[in-house]
């Protein structure tokens, strides 16, 4: 299997896109796969994003090359219960407040804001904050996926300072944060989410453009846009093909699907259906398990998923498949659309991805943060690519 | 004119009506039997008469129709039940609402009042909406401060000044007005303040508030609340063209009720506040209908039309809903519609041949031309009805007219295998249920399913919407988000707490206080809060009061 994941997506060389209202269709498919079933759903964030766009204009995507040295990275994200946004939307003056907060503490002026977080809804928050404050977006990410805490970063392991972090709730709430390292940030910022009703913005790991490019993960932006056009150019191709028969179609779909996923380094681990989910909270979390039996080409695999907000570990007969951090993605097989961990039920017809994580959590000290281990598996990564090539030999 | 007088023990009736795009049903149903010790549960058995006649464009003539078919229905000339002072109750099921808003036909125009600067201005009302759509309903809007947290606190001070601002820049042109606040299924106190407002600066008009139609998820709930006011006008037409149609047939002292999408009913005064509810009450009562035919509280429902075939599941006698919201004309709501695999296989669904390998199947359909088209009744069009004709399983039509070369098995195999897959993704565990057979082109499902324990094919199944609509029980939802804390004890103090408000809601809505009961309970855990909280829905459901007296 192909191992150089990222150097379609990577980086400089890459031509930066503009995020229009075309674009941001597939840039909220790609995060939303890009959550690993978690991350909370995009159509809330994408319905923001798209009439921000309308208002004040697309936002340009710049490379992370493109900002100069000194310059003033504002990495964003949303922080609370994805639940809580479905009631309280969001207020696109939190994008104004966070960079004012920012520029007084650091007395630099913004160049970009960044996505800490390119999976789920949090990729599309910090694009309605560019469009209204006028800054571009850095096509690069902290995380290249989604994770539930905060010092599970890249900017953490590159050793970039927490803090200053900039907290704002939608009343217009400000909070700065000083002086603290990634974890007691995670808490702090986690309290005031819940004493501000369960939801807060944050800025936070504020980088240079020197930092930018050796602390985030280059190309996340243009990765997760390329991922949903991919997906959304796959289904328009089926479904423009009709009326197959139901036993026919999940082989064809498999075999769409699957070059897609080649094409991204990605591996559909098995098509089939949902046969149990278990699902508790569990401090916070929602833990839980996903198991799917195989259909079609398929049949007679049986495949479990260990879930803590998002899929963390495949296995198959007490092999592992695919663990974390890699990408684990449950989609509809015949939607294509990303099914979230909290609508998982018994019956759905679905299809299993996963998709390298990016090399720098490949590292011993990216699994150190988000490794199986960081989420309490007695389990040692391998890469997704060594683990169906022995599965397969 | 010589009416009988009623006689001693007369059982009470009740009327079901189902307009459908096609076809308008209507039963007579046997209330329970006063003298009768047993359980409130009609049966089979208790359809007294049955009709089914084309839908009309125009409302009152349809349902005119449809009453004279069961009223004067000539098999059953003597029988006590067809008589109209005999009948109680009368429950519709409708399209109407569907198709206005479908067909953008007699709404309203809109103002929308969102009670939730400063947390939610991110996104504008009706903003994503069809364009055609809007262009009819969009008479202004406005977000103005207040909305609640989820625990019920003010998120943010309400602000009356600026509704009043509001009605006197929509005053010239909204026709009625949509008040949605953030978590106000929470706490509706700041809409009912609203409504308020707006009465004392507009007069009467109509006010539709969010907490009473739908469920947690801002959007969507204002989607509804809108849809809802600008159905005001079709459901004031609705109402009187019923009122006249069973006036003109002596049923002016029967109550009638209409059914809503969850299989349960709403008062003529409910549905003139919220008649968006009625959208989508069909499939919910043909579900319904096929658990009283059958007696099996239990079971996956298939519903082959003449289009289509719709796979739901029953619980406990209802519809199993969606865990989606669906979209209603292009707009999205929070209606939880029953959950159905739709899949094109109906009784006229076209079979075409090819020079190489099996035929295929539809997508498309000869429709209401079945009796002109298929080739059992002369036609030229291969249908599926003619493949089961010719595989044995319906006899009509003149089976001598299929040409023996034709492999129409193939094409009945390929629907049992579309039907046998629906059943499949429909099921909610791995057990296996009967399987209920309705709809009038129910011949088609073959007698073994993989899957199910069995095929049941009640008599009335073509009817079995009007009998759905017919057996409507009266419901009470309790949706919420609450903290559960530490420990159980609280967290099943919360739980009890939101089943006694559903079955306070059931009563107040109607049902009879000594039967009702909790059918649905829901507990989803959110995501990324310390602090646990889980979001809880519960449905509580009972028959009628004075159903049995």
């Amino acid at each position: 299997m192909n191992r150089t994941s990222h150097t379609t997506t990577d980086g400089a060389d890459n031509a930066p896109v503009t995020l229009d209202a075309e674009t941001l269709v597939d840039y909220a498919r790609g995060a939303a796969i890009l959550g690993a079933g978690g991350g909370g759903a995009t159509r809330v964030g994408l319905l923001a994003a798209l009439q921000a766009i309308e208002t004040h204009g697309p936002v340009d995507v710049i490379s992370v090359d493109q900002v100069p040295e000194e310059s003033l990275v504002l990495p964003a994200a949303g922080l609370g219960s994805p639940d809580i946004t479905q009631e309280k939307i969001g207020n696109p003056e939190q994008g104004r407040w966070l960079r004012e907060m920012m520029e007084q503490e650091t007395g630099r002026t913004a160049h970009a804001f960044m996505a800490t977080e390119v999976g789920g809804s949090n990729a599309l928050l910090p694009v309605v904050w560019a469009a209204l404050t006028g800054l571009p977006l850095v096509d690069a990410d902290g995380m290249g996926r989604a994770f539930p805490e905060a010092q599970m970063v890249s900017m953490h392991l590159a050793d970039i300072p927490a803090t200053p972090s900039a907290v704002v709730d939608e009343r217009g709430h400000r909070f700065m944060l000083r002086d603290m390292d990634a974890y007691w940030l995670e808490r702090s910022a986690r309290a005031l989410a819940v004493a501000c009703g369960g939801f807060v913005c944050t800025v936070d790991h504020p980088m240079t453009g020197h930092e930018l490019r050796t602390g985030a993960i280059a190309g996340s932006v243009t990765r997760a846009v390329e991922i949903g056009r991919a997906v959304s150019a796959a289904t328009t191709e089926q479904s423009a093909t009709g009326t197959e028969p139901a036993s026919g179609q999940s082989a064809t779909e498999q075999g769409r699907l699957g070059a897609v996923l080649r094409h991204l380094s990605g591996h559909l681990l098995i098509t089939g259906k949902v046969t149990d989910i278990e699902r508790r909270t569990v401090d916070g979390f929602v833990r839980g398990h996903l198991t799917v039996d195989g259909l079609g080409a398929d049949q007679g695999r049986r495949v479990g998923v260990a879930i803590q907000n998002e899929n963390l570990v495949v296995t198959e007969n007490e092999r592992t498949l695919a663990c974390v951090p890699d990408i684990i993605t449950v989609l509809d097989t015949q939607t294509s659309e990303v099914i979230f961990t909290e609508l998982l039920r018994y019956g759905q017809r679905v299809s299993l991805l996963a998709v390298p994580a990016p090399d720098i959590w490949r590292t011993p000290r990216g699994l150190e943060v988000a490794g199986p281990r960081a989420f309490g598996f007695d389990l040692d990564y391998q890469p997704v690519d060594e683990l169906l090539a022995e599965a397969h030999r | 004119m010589n009416k009988p007088n009623p006689r001693a023990h007369a059982p009470r009736l009740r009327i079901g009506i189902d307009v459908g795009g096609t076809n308008t049903d209507a039963v007579v149903l046997r209330e329970q039997d006063p003298t009768s010790t047993s359980q409130n549960t009609m049966t089979a058995a208790d359809v007294l008469a049955r009709t089914k006649v084309a839908t009309s464009a125009d409302i009152t003539s349809g349902v005119t129709q449809a009453l004279r078919g069961v009223l004067a229905d000539p098999t059953t000339p003597e029988r006590a039940g067809a008589h109209p002072h005999q009948v109680a109750r009368v429950m519709i099921g409708t399209t109407h609402a569907t198709n206005a808003v479908l067909q953008r036909n007699g709404l309203r125009r809109v103002a929308v009042l969102r009670i939730g600067a400063p947390a939610s201005t991110a996104i504008r009302p009706m903003f994503g909406w069809p364009p055609d759509l809007c262009a009819q309903v969009d008479a202004g809007s406005a977000i103005v401060r207040g909305g609640v947290e989820l625990d019920g606190s003010a998120a943010a001070a309400f602000d009356t000044e600026a509704v009043s601002r509001f009605c006197a820049t929509v005053a010239e042109r909204a026709e009625a007005i949509a008040v949605c606040g953030v978590f106000s299924p929470a706490a509706p106190d700041q809409e009912r303040h609203a409504a308020e407002v707006i009465r004392r600066e507009l007069g009467d008009i109509p006010v539709s508030m969010s907490h009473e139609l739908g469920s947690l998820g801002l959007l969507e709930r204002e989607n509804t609340t809108i849809l809802n006011a600008a159905l005001g006008g079709v459901a004031t037409h609705l109402i009187d063209a019923i009122r006249a149609g069973l006036d003109s047939h002596d049923l002016g002292h029967a109550i009638p009720y209409f059914a809503q999408n969850d299989g349960t009913l709403l008062s003529l005064e409910e549905t003139r506040r919220a008649p968006v509810l009625t959208i989508g009450s069909g499939p919910a009562n043909s579900l319904r209908g096929a658990a009283m035919l059958t007696g099996e509280p239990n079971a996956l429902v298939v519903d082959v039309g003449g289009t289509s075939a719709d796979v739901g599941a029953l619980t406990q006698t209802f519809p199993r809903e969606s865990a989606f919201g669906v979209e209603v004309g292009g707009v999205a709501t929070n209606f939880r519609m029953p959950d159905l695999v739709s899949i094109a296989i109906g009784g006229g669904t076209v079979v075409r041949f090819r020079d190489e390998g099996p035929p295929t199947v539809g997508p498309d359909s000869v429709g209401y031309r079945l009796a002109e088209e298929a080739l059992v009744f002369g036609g030229a069009t291969p249908t599926l009805s003619d493949a089961a004709v010719a595989a044995g399983r319906g006899e009509f039509g003149d089976r001598s007219l299929l040409p023996g070369h034709l492999s129409l098995s193939a094409a009945l195999e390929h629907a049992d295998a579309e039907i046998a897959d629906a059943i499949d993704r429909i099921k909610s565990s791995g057990t296996d249920l009967p399987l209920i057979a309705v709809g009038g082109g129910s011949v088609l499902v073959p007698d073994t399913v993989p899957g199910t324990t069995g095929v049941l094919r009640p008599a009335h199944h073509d009817v079995a919407n009007a009998i759905g609509a017919a057996i409507g029980t009266v419901s009470g939802n309790v949706d919420r988000i609450v903290e559960v804390g530490q420990g159980g004890a609280s967290r099943t103090r919360l739980i009890d707490d939101a089943r006694e408000a559903a079955v306070a809601a059931a009563v107040r809505a109607g049902a009879d206080p000594s039967v009702v009961e909790v059918v649905e309970i829901d507990e989803i855990p959110l995501s990324y809060l310390r602090e646990p909280a889980v979001r809880l829905r519960v449905k509580a459901a009972g028959p009628l009061a004075g159903t049995n007296d």
